[in-house]
């Protein structure tokens, strides 16, 4: 079984984002740049099921300019057999995305799509829902467990109330959460050895997918600043404080 | 043609309180709005439903399969009712985020994730980089409009209403591809954590599950619900649905107060919108702080027993 994974390159983490002063966007100039945290667990939990000689292959595929090639020659290093970049400039919505990755597992067969359960630019949160959708296939998003057992998947969802358990039949898309696993690190020699590691590179017009019906971002503004507060000296104050106001 | 449908969230017993939100977002958007209720024996919810202000009628579809929220089976039950509506609105909660993005798929639309504030019929604003920044969103008027509600963004619309109830069969069988275990629901007795008007948190600094029962203690004394920093869920503290924050849950209470949190971004866009911030942390530099409304620098150990004193 192959398992494809998408990754997409965002904004790190750890980068507290600037908004641009004329609104037109967030600077991402000498920003770094890094695998979306989410998918960087999709791709370990792929990695770990080849691990358990579960699956054969493990793909990464990344939508977006030559700049993704980055994140995919990470994701090799990780442990990835090969990379597939869907060449793009422009900034893709999730549908469009989905279509283009489903053209991608459809082509290779894959027998399983782990994907991360949003990015941390967009917080879109749709892709593999939707991907799912045009393949009238399962979804099971949030995972923070699975086991896959023959021909399904038994995955532990966080939702609002708990965990919610559910059992997929391959093929299917699931979409996982921070708790599933913690990925490894990177060792020197394996970021050798992914720079011999096969990428391919595929347009969108190859692949026969345009973009259609997309939104129109505009307008982007850092949030409105809460009013400093104040600072007490003691819980008695705190409770005072608290009654004074009406809280308590 | 220009009408909202809701898709109504409910436990099986009773409706969510993100419906009543969704439905002050349909007003705003200014259209007639419709609720949609799937599930099995769902009269009650129905009639919940019913009483949300300014619903036109509600649509209950009962069927045994329908039953657990499994997006694959509801998502169908939606696209054939969509061709009535020009938008279709779901909460942000993990129930809407999950189901949504299929339905807009299946509609061959792009979905609007996190609706904010209404700005027009399609132009709406939303929160992006864990609320970082904030960004206006345009969609084509020429298809129909998907999208999720921010539900902490809302207020709840009012429930005097007496909207019709059209009972409908479902258009289509379980899915065979998915099927539902189970749930785990981690919550006790306490009041929601997404709708409830107070919130005791606590973080890593809490240091174990025992100690959580300090959190929990204080919370049932001001009837309050009960959260959790990322830290202390991924340390086993506590379940992972008291989880707050850009990954959790985004949640507006009217008093919020964090013990031991020290306020990473993540955390701090799901609590922005709370009326009151109260943060307790032995660090006096924790980021927290420049969010609090109200700061005290001091060891939780010691001012969660004086507080419950103070206030029992």
């Amino acid at each position: 079984m192959k398992i494809l994974v998408g990754i997409k390159r965002v904004v790190d983490y750890n980068v507290r984002i600037r908004v641009k002063s004329d609104g037109s966007g967030v600077d991402t100039d000498g920003v770094k740049m890094s695998i979306n945290p989410f998918d960087e667990i999709a791709l370990e939990e792929a990695l770990r099921i080849r691990e358990a000689g579960q699956a054969d292959e493990v793909i990464v595929v990344s939508l977006g300019g030559s700049a993704c090639q980055q994140q995919l020659r990470t994701g090799l290093a990780m442990g990835a057999d090969r990379a597939i970049q869907i060449d793009s400039d422009e900034n893709q919505q999730p549908l469009t995305v989905a279509r283009a990755f489903l053209k991608i597992a459809e082509k290779e067969q894959a027998g399983l799509v782990l994907l991360g359960k949003q990015a941390i630019d967009d917080d879109n949160s749709q892709t593999a829902q939707m991907m799912a959708a045009l393949w009238d296939r399962p979804q099971a998003t949030f995972a923070s467990g699975m086991t896959l057992t023959g021909d399904t998947v038994n995955v532990v969802r966080e939702v609002d109330a708990g965990l919610e358990t559910i059992e997929v039949d391959l093929p299917a898309v699931i979409s996982v959460d921070l708790r599933l696993n913690e990925p490894r690190f990177v060792k020197l020699p394996d970021i050798m050895k992914a720079k011999r590691k096969p990428l391919e590179v595929i347009t969108m017009d190859e692949l026969g997918v345009a973009r259609e019906n997309d939104l129109t971002v505009s307008h982007y503004a850092p949030p409105p600043s809460r009013e400093k507060g104040i600072m007490v000296e003691d819980t008695a104050q705190l409770v005072a404080e608290l009654k004074t106001r009406g809280l308590v | 043609m220009s009408k909202t449908l809701i898709i109504a969230e409910h436990d099986g017993q009773n409706l969510n309180s993100s419906t009543a939100k969704c439905a002050s977002c349909a007003t705003a958007i200014g259209q007639e709005f419709d609720i949609i209720v799937m599930g099995a024996s769902i009269n009650e919810i129905a009639s919940q439903a019913a009483a949300i202000d300014g619903t036109g009628s509600v649509l209950s579809i009962d069927a045994e399969h329908l039953a657990n929220p499994l997006a694959a089976n509801h998502a169908s039950e939606v696209v054939a009712v969509a061709g009535g509506y020009s938008h279709i609105l779901g909460p942000s909660t993990t129930y809407g985020r999950d189901l949504m993005p299929r339905i807009a798929a299946l509609l061959g639309v792009n979905q609007v994730s996190d609706i904010s504030a209404v700005e027009g019929a399609h132009q709406f604003k939303r929160p992006i980089y864990a609320g970082n920044a904030i960004v206006e969103v345009q969609a084509p008027e020429s298809v129909k409009l998907v999208a999720t509600v921010r539900v902490a963004s809302w207020k709840s619309a009012g429930n005097t209403g007496s909207a019709t109830v059209e009972a409908r069969s479902a258009s289509s069988t379980a899915s065979s591809h998915t099927r539902y275990v189970g749930l785990q629901s981690g919550g006790g007795e306490r009041p929601d954590l997404q709708s409830a008007a107070r919130v005791i948190s606590g973080g890593r600094a809490l240091a174990s599950e025992e100690n959580f029962e300090l959190i929990y203690s204080l919370a049932d004394l001001i009837g309050a619900g009960t959260g959790a920093s990322r830290a202390a869920v991924d340390a086993g503290y506590c379940p992972n649905d008291m989880q707050v924050g850009q990954t959790g849950k985004i949640i507006a209470p009217n008093l919020y107060i964090a013990f031991g949190i020290s306020g990473a971004i993540q955390h701090i866009t799901g609590i922005k919108d709370a009326g009151t911030i109260v943060a307790v942390n032995k660090d006096v530099d924790a980021p927290i702080f420049e969010v609090a409304d109200i700061g005290l620098a001091a060891d939780l150990f010691s001012v969660i027993p004086e507080m419950k004193q103070l206030l029992s």
